[in-house]
């Protein structure tokens, strides 16, 4: 509704204070007088009919007069179409690359995700305040600088799409860290979006990567300790959340997707298999490579190589690695050189993995790989 | 909406370009001053010639040199009406200097 409004109204502010003023009303008749045929239709009108109002009173803002001219709306006018539509609109304004990436996330979730400035500023550990005044800056920057409320020619596409799939990526990656269930919110983010671009594959391809990986997170960790993917408790998997994922997954692959979250998706689909093909695993993170050039992938198909049974294959895979501040590259390396037979230099690498290590739960598991050597 | 594309260029990148090259990049330039959009537009002198002027307790004060000390300088700018950032965006990624080493900043233009 608030994206509709927007779409109409050009101006964040407007739509918001319209459309809980619409509510207020309905909250207050449709007890009395029952509720319309078409609510939805009938909040928009009245929020719209409420906004021009409002201008009206402000006359005083030269720019918005244009909106003068506009006819007052009837619920007749007003079909869903209408309604449903304007979301995407609305995403791409909020996730527009003019706007810091920190205010597109709040954006996303204070419009989109329908959050609350007070449950985004506590998701992200900020006082409401300063996510007050971060989303007021946002809106200020969007309507000053003319951030267009569209859909971006088919020219400019991808790198818009990206643009929005990285900002949903990373809220799903805040996700279990603050008192709001992030992950779960960007899950939903990333339905409405497959929803809205059912022909972009990459969409497909990051939701059923979210998927998946919530599908584990219980198995994640036990009492509190870190879990190993071959040591986690199955029975804890959502299946339910597995089975969607594999079904976007399959979606982007018939759509010929083969994008960097395709690929990861695929990864985590196969290894969530009971017996998981690595040597295939290994394959898709080389593709993942040639597309990301990023020495972390290259990290993770030593991994997977190594579950495959080439172990010094991988290890010269790790040696070559240029990530020497990166606590995964030297806690892989202890791994390696364990199984190898090489406990002192494993104990080496353990220890800087340990040095590296922010989180307890990580600290704790690599004081028990230590003492196990 | 009024845009001001404020170039910054990085020192010596357009001076370095073989003749015909050089033409061509002058050949944007000159190409975006004849689009209908472009409203104004400026070149500058080299940022040797800068002098910066400050006024205290009624002095003034004249330095040489320019305001701030930046690797990429100040270059010239345009001003382009244009429905949205979007197409201004656009506009500035046609100017030579943003491949060239150097940036453009996008600003909107106070409109009265």
């Amino acid at each position: 509704m608030v994206a509709s409004l927007v779409g109409f109204l050009g101006d964040f502010d407007l739509a918001e204070e319209a459309a809980q003023e619409a509510f207020a009303i309905a909250a207050e008749r449709w007890p009395e007088r029952g509720v319309p045929d078409n609510p939805a239709g009938w909040l928009i009108a009245t929020a719209r009919n409420r906004a021009i109002d409002r201008i009206r009173r402000q006359r005083t803002l030269e720019a918005k007069t244009r909106l003068l001219d506009v006819p007052e709306v009837t619920v007749d006018e007003i079909d869903d179409a209408v309604i449903g539509d304007e979301r995407l609109e609305l995403i791409f304004t909020c996730c527009h690359p003019a706007l810091a990436m920190e205010a597109q996330v709040a954006l996303t979730l204070r419009a989109l995700g329908g959050l609350t400035t007070e449950e985004i500023a506590r998701a992200f550990i900020l006082s409401e305040e300063t996510m007050k005044r971060r989303l007021s800056r946002a809106k200020a920057k969007i309507k000053a600088t003319g951030i267009p409320f569209a859909v971006p020619a088919d020219h400019l596409l991808p790198d818009r799409v990206d643009a929005v799939l990285a900002v949903i990526y990373l809220i799903y990656n805040e996700g279990y860290s603050g008192r709001i269930d992030l992950a779960a919110e960007a899950i939903r983010l990333g339905q409405l979006l497959a929803e809205l671009m059912p022909d972009e594959p990459e969409v497909h391809g990051l939701l059923a990567l979210m998927l998946i990986h919530h599908a584990r997170h219980r198995a994640r960790f036990a009492r509190s300790e870190l879990v190993l993917l071959e040591e986690q408790d199955r029975s804890l998997w959502d299946m339910k959340a597995l089975a969607k994922g594999r079904e976007a997954l399959d979606r982007a692959i018939a759509l010929y997707g083969g994008g960097p979250y395709v690929l990861q998706a695929a990864i985590a689909s196969l290894q969530a298999e009971d017996e998981i093909d690595w040597d295939e695993v290994a394959q898709l993170y080389c593709r993942l490579e040639a597309l990301t050039g990023s020495p972390v992938v290259e990290l993770n198909r030593a991994v997977a190589i190594a579950q495959a049974g080439e172990l010094a294959a991988a290890l010269d895979i790790v040696e070559r690695l240029d990530l020497d501040d990166y606590q995964y590259l030297h806690s892989t390396r202890a791994g390696l050189l364990q199984r190898l037979g090489r406990g002192e230099e494993a104990r080496a690498s353990y220890e800087r993995a340990l040095k590296l290590a922010t989180s307890e739960p990580e600290r704790r598991f690599l004081q028990r790989r230590i003492a196990e050597l | 909406m009024k845009y001001a594309l404020l170039i910054y260029s990085k020192p010596g990148s357009h001076e370095a370009l073989p003749e015909d090259e050089y033409k061509e990049v002058f050949g944007e330039y000159a190409a975006l001053v004849d689009d209908s959009r472009c409203i104004a537009s400026g070149q500058l002198q080299p940022v040797e010639t800068a002098t910066t002027v400050r006024v205290q307790d009624g002095r003034t004060l004249t330095t040489d040199g320019p305001f701030a000390d930046t690797k990429e300088v100040f270059g010239g700018y345009y001003v382009f009406e244009a429905d949205n950032l979007d197409e201004a965006i656009e506009l500035a990624g046609r100017i030579p200097a943003a491949r060239l080493g150097g940036a453009v900043e996008v600003r909107p233009v106070v409109e009265h």
